[in-house]
């Protein structure tokens, strides 16, 4: 059993073209870091300073992990975490 | 890569309207299409700027999962994403352009500083990089493959 988990297309020259991918981990760092080994460069568009980057969503099943504990936000087996780069910008 | 923004007018009548509705307020939405190559914009969908701010806009969390879970359900793309400008020009900011993150899509802008004339263009950006394209207001896509000899006068 694993997560399943949903590239945007921004990012799928990371992982080989494909839209998801497998990952094993029991936070989403984990997760992320799983996914760093098989397909190196992800890791630095989704995490700064140690903290979910600001202009990246990481939803686990339906939630924004951003109000559930951020990177240590926990995952289990079967669930969808989904990366979604925030459509965002400004006049300045 | 295209490299001209080709779209319905209600489609642009209805991404100024939006954006006049929302003013001072900058306004953003998408327009879908099916992700086939195509490049063709077809399903208007405005966004809730949840900013709700005249000088920055993002769409709230919770709506970008539903919209791109929709999307992929319906194999559609954004083929453009648009905002406004309300007391700029219609070019991208710094800020535009340093978070661009859908490299296939059209970023539409639209300007309401001027109450009577707005201004519309539109722009791929590209890891850093805005590249402005003629945008051609068309009737219907019915004569997409149509040499432009055969078009009907009208
Ligand atoms: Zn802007």
């Amino acid at each position: 059993m694993a997560v399943t988990v949903s590239i945007p297309t921004i990012l799928r020259t990371h992982t080989g073209g494909e839209k998801s991918v497998e990952a094993s981990g029991k936070t989403v760092l984990e997760l992320i870091d799983d996914i760093e080994a098989k397909h190196g460069g992800l890791k630095a568009r989704l995490v700064k300073d140690e903290k979910l980057h600001r202009f990246v969503n990481v939803y686990v099943n339906d939630e924004d992990v951003r109000f559930s504990g951020g990177l240590e936000a926990e995952v289990k087996d079967g669930d969808t975490v989904t990366i979604l780069p925030a459509v965002a910008g400004g006049a300045r | 890569m295209t490299t001209v923004l080709r779209i319905r007018r209600d489609l642009v009548d209805a991404i100024v309207a939006h954006a006049r509705r929302d003013h001072p307020d900058e306004a953003c939405g998408v327009i879908a299409g099916p992700d086939d190559g195509s490049d063709r914009p077809e399903r208007f969908i405005p966004m809730v700027n949840a900013a709700r701010s005249p000088t920055f806009y993002e769409f709230d969390s919770g709506d970008l999962l539903k919209l791109y879970r929709e999307m992929d359900a319906n194999d559609e793309t954004p083929v453009v994403i648009y905002h406004s400008h309300t007391a700029t020009e219609a070019y991208p900011s710094r800020t535009d352009i340093k978070l661009a993150q859908e490299p296939f899509a059209h970023y539409v802008l639209v300007s309401t500083r001027d109450a009577d004339e707005h201004e519309f263009r539109s722009y791929r950006i590209v890891d850093g990089v805005v590249t402005e394209e003629p945008v051609e207001v068309v009737e219907s896509y019915m004569f997409a493959n149509t040499g432009s000899d055969d078009l009907p006068d009208a």
